[in-house]
């Protein structure tokens, strides 16, 4: 019998940081993550968890840490936000290279400058071509099952795992949730046997080598191939969780697509507030739906384009902006996919919303419908590149 | 049980030949005068920042390494070694990890890796008190991309970016002193040392440091044959005159107890030791006698002090 709770999503991934007794965690403070490390030592300085707890200086030593952890043989997990995760940047390369199954939490925050605490997603979206499979979780639950996922998913993959939820809106905020039982979890992830490792005394291994002309390509290439096969893992592995709890996760979660003309693709947790939003339309007879993508990287490119092929004009929602000055990460990789699949029938928009924390509001989500239904009517006007709550 | 360089070097080299150090390079007669002190039965996992030991003895697919080896980045040795440090600590506690197996932690990063770039991350991890050793080889330069300055270059040393030019005669700045850093860190066990005669003072001290429990810093020299420029087959001699000139003193702290492991009867000039090297040329040029004399003054000063230390924080040594 699973476990009714109210918990913060930091909580509750702490909880599943418990429930899983990784051999080490090394973590630095930072808002709004700061509280997975707190609830985490707690643990582990009351008996609850027998984990290595490594309270560095850095988030560059945190994960130089996890990745040395990882490598001598440790399960390992971590937690992070914002300028924590670009000080981490050199490693986060550096663990995927050496293909190390890290779990880390990504608490999405504004990135300075000028500085800023609240949610955005120019924190993991800077890092999506880091070599880590990226899950977006929309609430509580999801940040708590994608952390037990993770870990699966990591091992299989021998990929690094970021398990991003917004910060505040979903690390802060109590919701109603259900916890598996601590056994259940244990079973669940099951014991970590990694195949060659550090602290293998009969088999010594090199771990992070110069690697020159003749090698490295190939190694990026098996880096590359094991991203392209972790979309099966992860649905493998999200098989399995569901047989355990019933909640069931794909790549992306579809919300009222069947018959929708105007879509929109968003992640996280704004994501409920478009389905809020979608219901109120419903009523009004305006055909909209929602795509929430679960996994960003690898990119759900085909399953995005399927679900999309029937509407007649989406808008992609992007809470960053790339500053390429043609659209949001998000967009560029919707539109991709569109493209790649031979749709052109769908007119595409990009809207950069919520920089910085600023609230997004169901007016604001009916709005980007009612502009959605507007270009439907007169054809995209002017540029598809827009802003949505920006002062004027 | 005491230092017998003829048992010593009976055992294996733990870094085996093969690598690519520069002939006439104090590092890898460093490495492996330290890994000499691990006891035979014992496996290690080392560390490297990147630098010239690391690129230069672990190139994809070859290794010189016979225990395990971890190279992540620059400025990270400490914090990776530190994870390695507690992963053993975890799966020991779990069960993952036969209970009599000892394993011993060594991290070795340059000057610029440990000094520079490395040292909030060396930092911490001492801090910290992971059971491991942190070995910087300080040839006192960034030799690996071509001799750039470090802040552990000696003053007045010509650098591809310290130049000794007509306007600026080299590095104008003293060399930061890591080792008495390292002793506001309150370690169990802090050396300098260097290679010299039978290697006695290196392997002893690396003995001390690796099975001492906590952590523990080392502080070797380590002379660049490209970098300072002497002649390859003159290694020893410049880690030598480092020595008698007292610009290297051999030191360790014992739990804050200060030990000058040699006072030299002839303290030799500093211009013994700089008049063998390319680098300090130009302090030889007329006129340019003031520098040497402010390096004189310099050495002579932290000579005394350090001397003092021992007699403040060890009455009983003297």
């Amino acid at each position: 019998m699973s476990i009714r709770e109210r918990l913060s999503g930091n909580e509750a991934v702490a909880n599943a940081m418990r429930q899983i007794n990784p051999d080490v965690v090394a973590a630095f403070p930072i808002t709004p993550s700061t509280e997975i490390p707190q609830y985490f030592s707690t643990f582990v300085n009351n008996g609850q968890v027998t984990t290595e707890f490594v309270p560095v200086e850095s988030e560059h030593s945190a994960m130089s840490a996890c990745i040395g952890a990882a490598a001598a043989g440790a399960r390992v997990m971590t937690a992070t936000s914002a300028n924590g995760l670009s000080l981490m940047w050199e490693m986060l390369y550096i663990a995927s290279s050496l293909r190390l199954p890290i779990v880390m939490s990504c608490v999405n925050r504004a990135v300075s400058g000028p500085i800023n605490i609240h949610n955005d997603h120019s924190d993991s979206m800077g890092a999506r071509d880091s070599g880590w499979i990226q899950l977006y979780g929309e609430t509580n639950q999801e940040a708590y099952d994608n952390a037990i996922m993770a870990c699966k998913i990591a091992e299989r993959t021998g990929l690094p795992v970021m398990n991003c939820y917004d910060g505040f809106i979903t690390s802060h905020s109590i919701e109603n949730i259900e916890l598996e039982e601590d056994d259940k979890v244990k079973a669940f992830v099951g014991e970590y046997k990694p195949a060659h490792y550090l602290l293998n005394k009969a088999e010594p291994i090199a771990v992070g080598p110069l690697d020159l002309q003749p090698y490295l390509f190939e190694h990026k290439f098996q880096q590359a191939q094991a991203m392209r096969e972790a979309k099966d893992v992860i649905l493998e592995v999200s098989k399995e969780f569901s047989a355990m709890t019933g909640r069931e996760y794909g790549l992306i979660e579809e919300y009222k697509m069947e018959d929708a003309e105007i879509a929109i693709v968003v992640l996280n947790s704004t994501a409920g507030t478009a389905k809020y939003t979608i219901d109120r339309l419903r009523e009004q007879g305006v055909k909209a739906g929602l795509i929430k993508p679960r996994v960003f990287r690898p990119f759900p490119y085909a399953e995005i384009a399927e679900a999309l092929k029937n509407v007649k004009a989406v808008a992609i929602l992007d809470k960053c902006d790339s500053t390429n000055g043609a659209g949001g990460p998000l967009y560029t990789e919707v539109t991709s996919a569109l493209y790649g699949a031979g749709i052109t029938s769908v007119k595409a928009v990009n809207y950069v919303y919520g920089v910085g924390g600023r609230d997004v509001r169901t007016d604001d989500i009916e709005k980007v419908y009612r502009d959605l239904q507007l270009d439907v009517a007169n054809g995209i006007q002017g540029t598809p590149y827009r802003y949505l709550g920006l002062k004027g | 049980m005491a230092y017998n360089l003829k048992e010593a070097i009976k055992k294996p080299n733990r870094m085996a030949a093969g690598h690519r150090m520069c002939a006439g390079c104090g590092a890898p007669v460093a490495v492996n005068a330290i890994l000499r002190a691990l006891k035979e039965g014992d496996h290690a996992v080392i560390g490297a920042a990147t630098g010239c030991l690391e690129v230069s003895s672990f190139i994809y697919p070859y290794t010189a390494w016979r225990d395990s080896f971890i190279h992540t980045a620059f400025e990270c040795a400490g914090a990776t070694v530190a994870g390695v440090e507690a992963a053993y600590n975890a799966m020991k506690r779990n069960g993952r990890l036969p209970e009599d197996e000892h394993t011993k932690f060594i991290a070795f990063g340059g000057d610029g890796g440990t000094y520079d770039i490395g040292l909030q991350s060396l930092s911490g991890a001492m801090e910290r008190g992971h059971d491991m050793v942190y070995v910087c080889y300080d040839n006192g330069a960034y030799m690996n991309t071509g001799i750039q300055r470090s802040s552990a270059t000696p003053r007045f040393a010509d650098t591809t970016t310290s130049p000794a030019g007509k306007a600026v005669p080299g590095k104008q700045q003293k060399r930061k002193d890591l080792t008495e850093v390292m002793a506001g860190h309150h370690l169990p066990y802090i050396a300098q040392t260097a290679c010299i005669g039978n290697f006695s003072d290196v392997t002893t001290k690396a003995e001390k440091a690796i099975y001492t429990k906590g952590a523990c810093f080392m502080n070797v020299l380590a002379p660049c044959p490209r970098g300072w420029g002497y002649e390859t087959e003159d290694l020893m001699e410049i880690n030598k005159l480092a020595v008698e000139t007292c610009y290297w003193p051999l030191y360790e702290i014992i739990d804050g107890r200060y030990v000058v492991n040699y006072k030299p009867k002839n303290k030799l000039p500093v211009s013994e030791w700089l008049k063998k090297q390319k680098r300090f040329k130009h302090l030889f040029a007329p006129g340019n006698e003031w520098m040497i004399e402010e390096l004189q003054k310099e050495v002579d000063e932290k000579w005394e002090k350090l001397l003092e230390l021992e007699r403040m924080t060890n009455p009983t040594q003297e």
